[in-house]
């Protein structure tokens, strides 16, 4: 009959309106700034740099290779290298960034300077509460904002955090026992005919790991 | 003490005037009563926005505004100072002067509504023997300021808007014409207060309001209908359907005069949910006989507030309609059985008292709602659409 179909209608609109002040799976919303969801694992935003251990400058993973520099698309990273050299994770001396941008503004969040990333030091940061008050200089981050433990890692990316320890861990073990298998070479070497330059020849093993 | 209180606002005028000389006393009462509707009105006006937006908000199980002020209750006043504080943008090719002027239109007309409406006992601010005529005068006059705004701005959607407009408040000004003549048929007057005197009585403690007769239902129903679609409102909100018009015929209005038009738009429903209880639902008159010593301006504000939000139930219900279908339901549903009910109320007139007027004035309306509804929806072709050159 002819205004049945406004009577349900009315009918289904009125239990809207009284079930949201009963039930509360009704009411979907999530009042942001007091309540929020928690971030689904795989979310990401802009780039940060790993760090190992409590001083974010000597932890820094970084060697200043400067692939991301050269793939990142839109150009908003910039490295400049140091003059001397630190030791990494190995415990190898490298090079290190004395100066690492990233201008969000320009950032797409493509996740390539991550991709092509040797040494695990540039992972995706899911913070998204970025706004400021400064449009140019609020937005482009420097090494010391960009900093972020690798406790931090694993709090936001737990699987992901996980897989790349276990493989530094590993690099790390193979790296060890390739040098414990050269120095006790350079021993038996030693042993067999005392050479006179010891340095030279602990450092070309660590040359050819390099390269391995 | 319980009559003090019901004409509280009567001797509240009295007290203020007594202080004037005695032959300013009457223009001075005017002034006063003026003063009070064009105070009052906006700020129900302001409770309105919150109840609709929260109401909705609740029908579709959200929560509605609730940052400003303990849940959200201040939300009119940040509305207001945003768009008091917004820039006044009047298009460069627009007609100015009646770009100015269609918002004041707009607003004046539709509080000259509130001169006869009777808000309680006493409380009427002119008692005109053809009260009702005035009333449909002024709201009649609001249409010429919607399409001033929609013609002066010089806009496709504004001129669109303003004419879907037009069309669609003249179509259903004949249908709210109709639907309150038979209360002027019952009662015999024009007058707005000897309408509410004469629903003012009890039997077994039940009201003799109108809308308790057959004809008084169907009326106050296709009064409904036509109040509905007089204000713009949803579902009959096409002249400012936000998805193919931007905002119909206020697009070109900002800051303080976009404002007016929304003002102008409430206010309107009030003095239409104002009349529409003065005619059917009593008026200020109390709902059972035991309750009629609460102050009668309760019951009148109080049936206000419950069309309000019967108004925001609707528009939060039922989805727009097309012009067609408006159109249709117009001149094909409401004006026939408006036209049918004013031979009913003829006919309840000369039958007279007992049961037979209500049988048989009963078995007419419904056999005609269940015919032209049926009728109407056999016509309907439902099913899958087919289009005729795209397939």
């Amino acid at each position: 009959m002819l205004g049945e179909g406004i009577l349900k209608g009315l009918a289904e609109t009125a239990k809207n309106f009284a079930g949201s002040f009963v039930s509360k799976e009704r009411m979907t919303t999530v009042e942001y700034p007091e309540e929020r969801l928690p971030l689904p694992e795989a979310s990401r935003n802009f780039p940060f740099l790993v760090y190992d251990g409590s001083d974010w400058q000597a932890g820094l993973r970084c060697v200043a290779c400067q692939i991301c520099e050269k793939e990142c698309p839109p150009k908003c990273i910039y490295i400049e290298k140091s003059k001397d050299k630190k030791p990494d994770y190995v415990g190898k001396l490298q090079i290190y960034p004395t100066k690492f941008d990233i201008d969000i503004s320009v950032c797409m969040s493509c996740q390539i300077c991550v991709e092509v990333c040797p040494f695990e030091a540039i992972k995706m940061n899911n913070e998204f509460e970025l706004a400021t008050d400064n449009r140019f200089g609020g937005l482009l981050l420097d090494r010391k904002e960009l900093a972020k433990s690798n406790e931090y890692y694993h709090q936001i990316h737990p699987t992901e955090a996980a897989e790349v320890d276990a493989r530094l861990a590993a690099e790390k073990a193979k790296a060890e026992a390739k040098a414990k298998a050269a120095a006790d070479a350079a021993a038996a070497k030693a042993a067999g005919a005392p050479a006179p330059a010891t340095p030279t020849r602990v450092a070309k093993p660590s040359e050819g790991e390099r390269k391995s | 003490m319980i009559d003090r209180l019901d004409q509280i606002f009567v001797l509240l005028k009295h007290w203020l005037v007594g202080y004037l000389p005695g032959e300013w006393q009457a223009a001075a009462g005017v002034v006063v009563s003026v003063v009070v509707i064009i105070g009052l009105y906006p700020a129900l006006f302001a409770l309105t926005t919150v109840l609709e937006r929260k109401g909705v908000g609740r029908i579709q199980n959200r929560l509605g505004p609730n940052r400003v002020g303990p849940y959200g209750i201040l939300q009119p006043m940040a509305d207001g100072i945003k768009s008091l504080t917004k820039e006044d943008i009047v298009p460069r090719s627009a007609d100015a002067v009646v770009h100015f002027l269609a918002p004041i239109v707009l607003v004046v007309t539709v509080f000259m509504g509130f001169a006869v409406l009777p808000m309680g006992r006493n409380m009427v601010l002119v008692d005109m023997d053809a009260g009702l005529l005035f009333y449909f005068a002024m709201g009649a006059s609001t249409e010429l300021s919607v399409f001033m705004a929609g013609w002066s701005s010089r806009n496709k959607y504004s001129l669109l808007g303003a004419m879907r407009a037009v069309a669609q408040m003249i179509s259903y000004e004949v249908a709210l014409l109709l639907s309150s003549v038979v209360v002027v048929m019952a009662t015999g007057s024009l007058s707005l207060v000897k309408i509410v005197e004469a629903q003012n009585h009890y039997t077994w403690g039940l009201p003799h309001w109108y809308i308790f007769t057959p004809w008084g239902l169907a009326g106050f129903l296709m009064y409904a209908i036509a109040a509905t679609a007089e204000t713009n409102r949803s579902p009959f909100d096409l002249p400012e359907g936000e998805s193919e018009l931007v905002a119909g015929y206020h697009t070109e209005y900002s800051g303080f005069k976009f404002a007016l038009f929304f003002l102008g738009e409430y206010v309107a429903m009030f003095s239409i949910s104002g009349l529409g209880s003065t005619l059917f639902l009593g008026g200020w008159s109390a709902p059972l006989a035991f309750l009629t010593w609460v102050p009668s301006w309760i019951w009148f504000f109080g049936k206000l507030l419950v069309s309000m939000c019967v108004f925001i139930w609707l528009r939060g219900t039922l989805p727009r309609l097309r012009q067609d279908q408006l159109m249709n339901f117009a001149w094909k549903f409401v004006l026939p059985m408006c036209l049918l009910n004013l031979f009913v109320v003829a006919l309840w007139r000369f039958i007279g008292d007992g049961w037979l007027r209500w049988l048989v004035c009963s078995a007419i309306l419904v056999l005609a709602y269940v015919g032209i509804g049926w009728e109407g929806m056999s016509r309907k072709r439902l099913g899958a659409r087919s289009y005729r050159y795209a397939d």
